[in-house]
């Protein structure tokens, strides 16, 4: 009797296997059901987290940099008065660590521009053009002109919609207005050497670039900086890189990470973990009373059997892994399907969706208007997870009524 | 027909357990959709309102070309004027003319590039909340006086207070040198930190003088009680500026195409959700009714042989699906309508919504829209989802072959 009482796991996986193709049609609706959740589950997840990570991607890049130091009160009044010296020794030598990727030092004052036709309040930035880039600015994002060669560099870099506004254009001279830490006005001439496409329109307005030294000179505030920027390998990641920075820094200096600097940005990032967890369990939940049906008339139908099985010996036990089991590969399928679909419907896709057509309705959730979906590792096994896990503690229930008939009885039945 | 009916509401109860589940999943969904649903609605309006409050207004007159290029010289001559017209064709709504242009303002010790509005000060309030923010000092009186309302940032980057001069320099309408010595007569705080750092309001007739505008200004602002009562006023608004040249009124959705964008990238995403949600619910019933029509095989086959049409074994499925269908839209509806209820009393929020909230010009809680409509949209969608479910077990009767199906157990 020990073999019916112990029957080998390969005998029971084939009956489960054989009970799960009695009622076909039955098991293939579950399928779909199975392989749309799970598809939709991955896929959005997928569409989100591209979203997500590009709006946080973009922000850094305007920010820049992952980790900013400034003066203590330059956060609250950024004026010139507020700047700090360019990076000492020890921050110098901090900076050549593997943790950074790249850093630059910049002015950053508010500032008029005035054409002959119109004038506008903007930010004016005197930067070192290697380390911007590095910072990510993109130079292929100047689409006429050339960007700045130098720190000395004299050229004028402004956006494409501030050209328009200020209805001039690339070569023309501009008046650019602001102050020194004495109150004084200073202003000078600049000739505009490149104009720039931003990804977030909204920039284009605001920021003009021009070489650090031209600006320090004009301010009359040589060596001193508004903000040094640095980046490093992991947004995601930033503490180490933060607390290397905030140990060699000044201890006057304010030193803050991205998610300080731009709270916005730095709650998005915990709001999408949270809504992928709470996505993948609405689903599942949705998913869950289709699979607890299924199973139960899988059950119901098959009393007579279990009571059969039962008084050849079968132990209870047995017969709930068996259920189990079904169960198991039921949900194994269907998420193999699911996942099959989630990647083949989301590569077509990879190279972007474009959503221009509300791209200003993007940009005010800080989102450029060509998505790419991010498939992430991490949530294809969130969502593989959850669906086996849950899929199985559902399962449960109908395991546990399918043994609880006495043999007698179930027998009897018709 | 009543014997149908009643013969349907017992068969549905002859697996009261796979009834129940299947319901279940309908007032599961049902619930989320009604609450997600109005929550979402609510937000919205709240969304369209707030922003249009704070300054636009639900609709504004404008020189054609000026929403896109906001120039000083795309004006609208003899503004006040057409202004108080237009106050009397319309006199359920809110009428205020204004001037905007971009200036460098100097205190004592500081400068920045700011916007200056130019308004009417008795009518001002009626379209924007700006009057009512003033927390320090008092708003604008006198239409011609030399003075100005700053935001709370501003105040504090120029380091004024009440009482102070501010330095205006700009470029008139004429291209001419603008300059204007004007008295900080109120500080206002918005809440939001762009506003309260760039933007400054003086009176329309000393922007008039400053600016070189003669009798021009550049807008007029019409604000109604709500965003229903909006539609007629836009007709009567179209009439009073017929007989002027190259004056276009603009609606909300063109002063704020980002927010209506944004409503509608909202919208597709919540509706690809939603389109699961019921899709996996339809896919129950589908397995439910399936399994009950299969199981039946034999009863059905017994019920044709005795001379029963196909076709009212096919309305009998129907109706059962109906019936199941009625029990999650119900009972699915009214828990949802207690959820979004208690929302709508108490407001919603969750950890962290402020910071998004405040981009969006919605208040730290939200508050679900409680309409017939918000309500009925979701569960009326999933309700004939799960109707059309039921339509292939329910067809497979027309197969049905009395002797083959006698022989089924």
């Amino acid at each position: 009797m020990t073999n019916a009482n112990h029957l080998p796991l390969g005998v029971m996986t084939r009956m489960a296997w054989r009970n799960l193709w009695r009622n076909h049609r039955r098991t293939l609706i579950m399928l779909l059901a199975i392989a749309v959740g799970v598809w939709a589950m991955i896929f959005m997840t997928a569409l989100m987290r591209g979203m997500v990570d590009q709006m946080i991607e973009d922000g850094i890049d305007s920010l820049p940099g992952f980790v900013q130091i400034h003066h203590p009160a330059y956060r609250d009044d950024p004026s010139v008065e507020n700047s700090l010296p360019q990076p000492g020794p020890a921050l110098l030598e901090a900076l050549q660590s593997s943790e950074v990727t790249g850093w630059t030092s910049r002015v950053r004052v508010p500032a008029m521009i005035s054409s002959e036709r119109d004038s506008r309040g903007v930010t004016l930035l005197g930067v070192d053009p290697v380390g911007e880039v590095a910072l990510g600015f993109d130079p292929e994002s100047v689409i006429e002109g050339r960007f700045l060669q130098s720190p000395d560099d004299k050229g004028l870099v402004i956006g494409r919609k501030l050209l328009d506004r200020l209805e001039t254009d690339l070569g023309k001279r501009v008046v650019v207005m602001s102050q020194d830490p004495e109150n004084n006005i200073a202003d000078r001439g600049f000739r505009i050497v490149g104009v720039y496409n931003a990804k977030l329109a909204a920039l284009e307005e605001v920021y003009i670039y021009t070489g650090r030294s031209t600006v320090q000179t004009l301010l009359k505030i040589d060596g001193q900086v508004s903000e040094i920027a640095i980046t490093g390998h992991d947004y995601r990641d930033v503490d180490k890189l933060y607390r290397l920075v905030q140990n060699a820094a000044d201890e006057n200096a304010d030193v803050r990470s991205w998610t300080e600097l731009d709270t916005y940005l730095g709650l998005m990032l915990g709001v999408m973990d949270g809504f992928v967890l709470v996505w993948i369990i609405v689903i599942f939940l949705a998913l869950s009373f289709g699979l607890v049906n299924t199973l139960m008339m899988a059950v119901f139908e098959r009393v007579r059997e279990f009571g059969l099985m039962q008084a050849l010996g079968m132990k209870p036990a047995a017969i709930r892994l068996q259920v189990l089991l079904e169960s198991l590969m039921l949900l194994l399928l269907g998420l193999l399907a699911g996942n099959l679909l989630a990647v083949a419907s989301i590569l077509p896709i990879q190279d972007g969706i474009d959503l221009s057509a509300v791209a200003q309705g993007m940009e005010m959730m800080g989102v450029s208007s060509i998505l790419y979906p991010a498939l992430k590792l991490k949530d294809i096994i969130l969502a593989n997870v959850v669906v086996i896990f849950l899929g199985i503690i559902t399962s449960l229930l109908p395991a546990w009524r399918a043994s609880q008939y006495s043999p007698v009885e179930a027998i009897a039945k018709t | 027909m009543i014997l149908t009916f009643r013969l349907a509401w017992r068969n549905l109860w002859r697996h009261k357990r796979r009834t129940w589940l299947t319901a279940t999943a309908m007032i599961f969904s049902n619930v989320l959709l009604v609450f997600m649903i109005s929550l979402q609605f609510g937000s919205y309006d709240m969304m369209i309102n707030n922003t249009l409050q704070s300054f636009s207004g639900h609709f504004q007159i404008q020189k054609n070309g000026y929403n896109d290029n906001p120039k000083l010289r795309l004006s609208i001559e003899s503004i006040q004027p057409l202004a108080t017209e237009m106050r009397r064709s319309m006199p359920q709504t809110r009428v205020a003319a204004r001037a905007a242009a971009f200036a460098l303002a100097s205190s004592e010790q500081r400068s920045f590039g700011i916007q200056v509005i130019g308004v009417q000060p008795e009518f001002e309030a009626g379209v924007s909340t700006i009057p009512g923010l003033v927390k320090q000092g008092s708003f604008l009186e006198d239409p011609n006086a030399a003075e100005i309302v700053i935001g709370a940032v501003m105040a504090r980057n120029l380091k004024v207070g009440i009482g102070d001069e501010i330095t205006l320099l700009g470029s008139g309408r004429d291209g001419s040198f603008a300059a204007g010595v004007l008295t900080v007569t109120g500080i206002y705080e918005s809440g939001s930190q762009e506003m309260d750092r760039s933007f400054a309001e003086i009176p329309l007739g000393y922007f008039q003088e400053m600016f070189a505008m003669g009798d021009h200004g550049n807008s007029i602002a019409v604000a109604a009680d709500n965003l229903d009562e909006v539609a007629p006023e836009l007709i009567t608004a179209k009439q009073a500026i017929s007989g002027h040249n190259g004056l276009l009124v603009l609606d909300w959705t063109e002063l704020h195409p980002g927010l209506k964008q944004a409503i509608q990238a909202d919208l597709s995403s919540a509706w690809f959700m939603y389109g699961v949600l019921i899709i996996l619910v339809a896919f129950s019933v589908l397995n439910t009714q399936l399994m009950s029509v299969l199981e039946r095989t034999h009863e059905f086959g017994v019920i044709t042989a005795l001379g029963i049409k196909p076709r009212k074994l096919v309305s009998l499925v129907m109706l059962e699906t109906l019936l199941m269908s009625l029990i999650g839209l119900i009972i699915g509806v009214f828990l949802g309508w207690l959820v979004a209820y208690y929302f709508n009393v108490v407001g919603f929020s969750y950890p962290g919504m402020e910071e998004v909230a405040a981009r969006f010009n919605l208040s730290d809680k939200m508050y679900p829209s409680v309409t017939v409509f918000s309500m009925m949209l979701g569960p009326l969608v999933v309700f004939l989802f799960c109707l059309l479910a039921s339509i292939y077990p329910a067809t497979r009767l027309y197969r049905l072959q009395p002797v083959d199906a006698m022989r089924a157990v």
